[in-house]
């Protein structure tokens, strides 16, 4: 009894996670499938347009320039080690777009977007406007997450390539401005140095990512429990998970474009 | 009208519908009375198919809703929710008409917003209030507003879900005149369920109390207080003695 309570509790843990995993991954087909059959809610769409991609841009932009400022000083500080503080602008438009960019808008939107999708819809949730959907014969998953869903795909990879160019722009800023750099050296340097699977990757990863936060978003709203302990919990979840699987993904994109 | 034939439903262990045998004749305002917890709300939600039964039949005009056709089904339903379960992103005319905006009963833009401002109108609230959001609005407007957006697309059948909870007793009094009002005037069949007495006996033709998953009494409003049935007699005096447990 002592040596299989354990393994009992690793068998229930095991079968719930495998049972999330399937709710969740129904759950996304199912708003994929919503997002190609009509009818379709162009009013809902242009509003998550809106705050999934425009309303983002600030703090996008801003979680760029530092970043890229940043990484200008520490690989001029690391590659001064091995005299190699030239490499400052390819490596910057390299980290940038490869890596920081997309992972960085990732996790801002996750924290940005997610949360507020799934705190608004647990709100509808916990307040029946859910089933008042239903009754005036709206499908939720075609009103409240489809147009999320197909908002987040398109303007996810938009933010990643503003957020690669602002990055590229602060590690020149602080390039030119603080480091010594030639301003047409550095611009050379940095369009040189990058490769259309480079940009590739990195709107993939935009793409992908943006359609991991809204699901998670969406999924945790829907599966809210009841009161403002039930909101707080699903918006709480909705940003670890999102935030988790994003960083996972990112890994196996990495993998599957520059492992060879 | 509505029939519904040994519904059963439970969570878990806890079974909240037993059996649930109930039959609303068409035009008739039936409220299903009973105590916090006893399953009024699930019955609602089991017969618009906001939740499964388990077990048993609901059938509208002989056709088993299960199987019915969603869309021309939940056409035929309004609904006023507890707490109005307006949208809080829209302003009140397009919440009132929402089902008139899109789906297959849309129609154009300006013709929706007048037709909502006339049932703004018939909830007793002026034009003025089209335009602001739900938040902006009392306990009593917003019951209002949810009460116009249930008749907005003149359905057949409408549900009343505890329509005076949270009002004062001249509001609540006021709901339960334009409820009565509204379902006479549309001739349309409703179900309310509550356990405000005052609502009972302003809105029903026909009573029905469910106590432990089941229909315990039901009868012509004018039978309630001389119903004979020991539960009813405790729940219309709201006395803490008789067969229904106080502590629940």
């Amino acid at each position: 009894m002592i040596l299989t309570t354990p393994l009992a509790a690793i068998g229930r843990s095991t079968l719930a996670l495998l049972a999330t995993i399937g709710r969740v991954t129904l759950f996304a087909l199912s708003a994929l499938s919503h997002i190609l059959r009509p009818p379709f809610y162009p009013r809902e769409f242009g509003t998550a347009l809106l705050n999934i991609g425009w309303f983002s841009l600030p703090v996008v932009g801003l979680t760029a320039i530092f970043t890229g400022g940043a990484l200008a000083l520490q690989i001029y500080a690391g590659g001064q080690r091995f005299s190699a503080e030239a490499v400052v602008p390819q490596i910057v438009a390299i980290g940038m777009v490869r890596e920081l960019g997309p992972v960085l808008v990732g996790l801002m939107i996750a924290a940005r977007v997610t949360s507020s999708i799934a705190a608004e819809i647990a709100t509808m949730k916990v307040t029946e406007q859910i089933d008042a959907l239903v009754t005036l014969s709206t499908h939720p998953m075609k009103y409240l997450t489809a147009p999320r869903v197909l908002a987040a795909v398109i303007t996810v990879p938009v933010l990643v390539g503003i957020g690669d160019i602002i990055g590229i722009w602060g590690g020149f800023l602080v390039g030119t401005g603080q480091l010594g750099f030639a301003p047409g050296t550095y611009i050379q340097n940095t369009w040189d140095f990058l490769e259309t699977p480079d940009v590739v990757s990195s709107l993939v990863k935009g793409a992908v990512f943006g359609f991991i936060a809204a699901v998670m978003g969406c999924y945790h709203g829907m599966n809210s429990g009841r009161g403002a302990q039930g909101v707080g919990r699903a918006t709480k979840s909705s940003v670890e998970a999102a935030a988790i699987l994003i960083l996972a993904a990112n890994f196996l994109l990495t993998n599957m474009f520059f492992s060879s | 009208m509505i029939e519904l034939r040994e519904v059963h439903k439970g969570f878990g262990a806890k079974k909240v519908l037993q059996g649930v045998n109930l039959t609303i004749p068409r035009g008739e305002s039936m409220v299903v009375i009973g105590g916090s917890g006893t399953g009024k709300s699930v019955l609602l939600k089991c017969v618009l198919g906001l939740m499964t039964p388990d077990a048993g039949t609901i059938l509208l005009d002989g056709e088993d809703v299960a199987r019915a056709e969603r869309d021309a089904f939940l056409a035929r339903f309004g609904m006023l929710f507890q707490g109005g379960a307006l949208f809080d992103s829209l302003p009140v005319w397009q919440n009132v008409a929402f089902r008139l905006l899109r789906g297959s009963l849309a129609r154009p833009r300006d013709e929706a917003r007048e037709i909502a401002i006339e049932k703004l109108r018939r909830v007793g609230l002026k034009p003025d209030v089209a335009d602001l959001f739900p938040a902006e609005l009392s306990g009593g407007m917003q019951k209002r507003v949810g009460l116009a957006r249930a008749i907005a697309a003149e359905p057949e059948i409408i549900f009343f879900d505890e329509p005076t909870t949270g009002l004062d007793p001249i509001m609540a009094g006021v709901i339960n005149e334009l409820i009565r009002e509204i379902v006479v005037e549309m001739g349309a069949t409703a179900m309310t369920i509550t356990h405000d007495m005052s609502s009972v006996r302003a809105i029903s033709d026909k009573v029905a109390m469910l106590h432990e998953g089941v229909i315990q009494w039901t009868g012509p409003v004018a039978d309630l207080d001389a119903s004979g049935d020991p539960y009813v007699a405790q729940f219309i005096n709201g006395s803490a003695d008789g067969p229904i447990e106080a502590v629940r």
